[in-house]
């Protein structure tokens, strides 16, 4: 039991996809302009990282090597787009804001990277494992960076706004987004040393 | 290996078919509502709203007339605009002097933070809409309109959206 909530920590703290790998860069620099957007971006992931990690488990060993990377992208392209699909239906709202980033789950790294490098060698329920883990640790990361250009940005937290007027407009375009990541980066990689 | 590959193709397009399918209605029926929705925002109360009609002018596809007691009341107008970052879609309620009674956004690409602050509902940009009738320009360049601060490109193309709007409403009655 204590080894499969290993499974879980590891990709919460020491193989956190965003601050310790830097995997799937692109999402988290452009969807985090809010810590809700953050926060749905990250549930959005995990939802397609847990369903690809434990079908492609399922089918590696029969998957021929020298096609199992466009396999594994048929698969992972079909959650998305199921996904894109009962978003659209269920949650337009939600899927008004993140729109145009729900297709770009299919190249993020971070899934294809926890296919490989996972879900291939490992048995299903373990690699279901390793998508919860890596979800959550990916979820939260996008949801703290959300919440720091929030609070700098817009003077609010999840849509609450606590002062009149603007923030530091810098932080909800690109360049605060690299700043707070680099930034929270320095910090968790040094917490994560003591 | 070829037939891995194509039979894993099958299965998940058989998989897309059959979700493709449930979530085909649900999907139409909440832009439709959305659309209804958008469109009694931006009308006055009462009245009956007809259905969507199709237009062929400049950056407007379709309308909609609100009838009150066998007159027309008022117009709602979808009218679509360059913005900063993409298409710049509103819903715009026109009366039929062409005066404007409400606005509203339908779809944006704008900056969040900047231009995207033009669907804030109470802010003062768009309160000053709500019953606008002067020179549809910001004020930048000599126009009514006052910009949102740091987005004048956003300003620039609502009021350009909200003006064609007018324009149309305008050339309907001389038809």
């Amino acid at each position: 039991m204590a080894n499969k909530l290993s499974i879980i920590a590891k990709g919460i703290l020491k193989e956190n996809p965003t601050f310790v790998l830097v995997l799937g860069m692109c999402p988290t620099l452009a969807t985090t302009t809010s810590a809700m957007n953050g926060l749905e971006m990250g549930l959005a992931t995990m939802f397609v990282l847990i369903l690809s990690n434990t079908v492609i488990s399922l089918i590696a060993p029969v998957v021929p090597d020298k096609v199992h990377i466009p396999v594994y992208i048929v698969v992972i392209a079909t959650f998305v787009t199921v996904l894109q699909l009962l978003m659209q239906a269920f949650v337009p709202d939600v899927y008004r804001t993140l729109g145009l980033f729900i297709p770009l789950i299919v190249v993020n790294c971070i899934i294809l990277g926890r296919a490989e490098a996972f879900a291939g060698k490992n048995g299903a329920f373990d690699s279901a494992l390793d998508g919860i883990g890596i979800g959550i640790g990916f979820t939260l990361a996008l949801t703290v960076i959300g919440m720091v250009r929030e609070i700098l940005g817009s003077g609010s937290v999840f849509g609450w706004k606590f002062i009149a007027g603007d923030g530091i407009l810098a932080f909800v375009m690109a360049p605060g987004a690299f700043l707070v990541l680099g930034y929270l980066m320095v910090l968790f990689n040094k917490l994560k040393k003591k | 290996m070829v037939l891995c590959l194509t039979g894993v193709c099958f299965v998940c397009a058989a998989i897309l078919g059959v979700v493709y399918a449930v979530t085909k209605d649900p999907i139409e029926a909440a832009a439709e509502a959305e659309a209804r929705a958008a469109v009694g925002r931006v009308l006055p109360e009462g009245g009956e709203i007809s259905e969507a009609i199709p237009a062929d002018a400049p950056g407007i596809k379709e309308y909609y007339i609100q009838n009150l007691d066998g007159s027309v009341l008022a117009y709602a107008v979808k009218s679509v605009s360059g913005g900063f970052g993409g298409d710049l879609v509103l819903m715009v309620g026109v009366l039929p002097d062409g005066s404007i009674y409400n606005t509203s956004v339908l779809s944006h690409s704008e900056t969040p933070g900047l231009g995207a602050k033009c669907t804030e509902e109470k802010s003062h940009f768009r309160e000053q809409w709500k019953g606008f009738s002067g020179n549809f320009a910001v004020t930048k360049d000599g126009g009514d309109v006052d910009a949102i601060t740091a987005s004048t490109i956003t300003s620039r193309a609502y009021t350009r959206a909200v003006a064609q709007a007018s324009a149309f409403v305008v050339g309907l009655k001389e038809d």
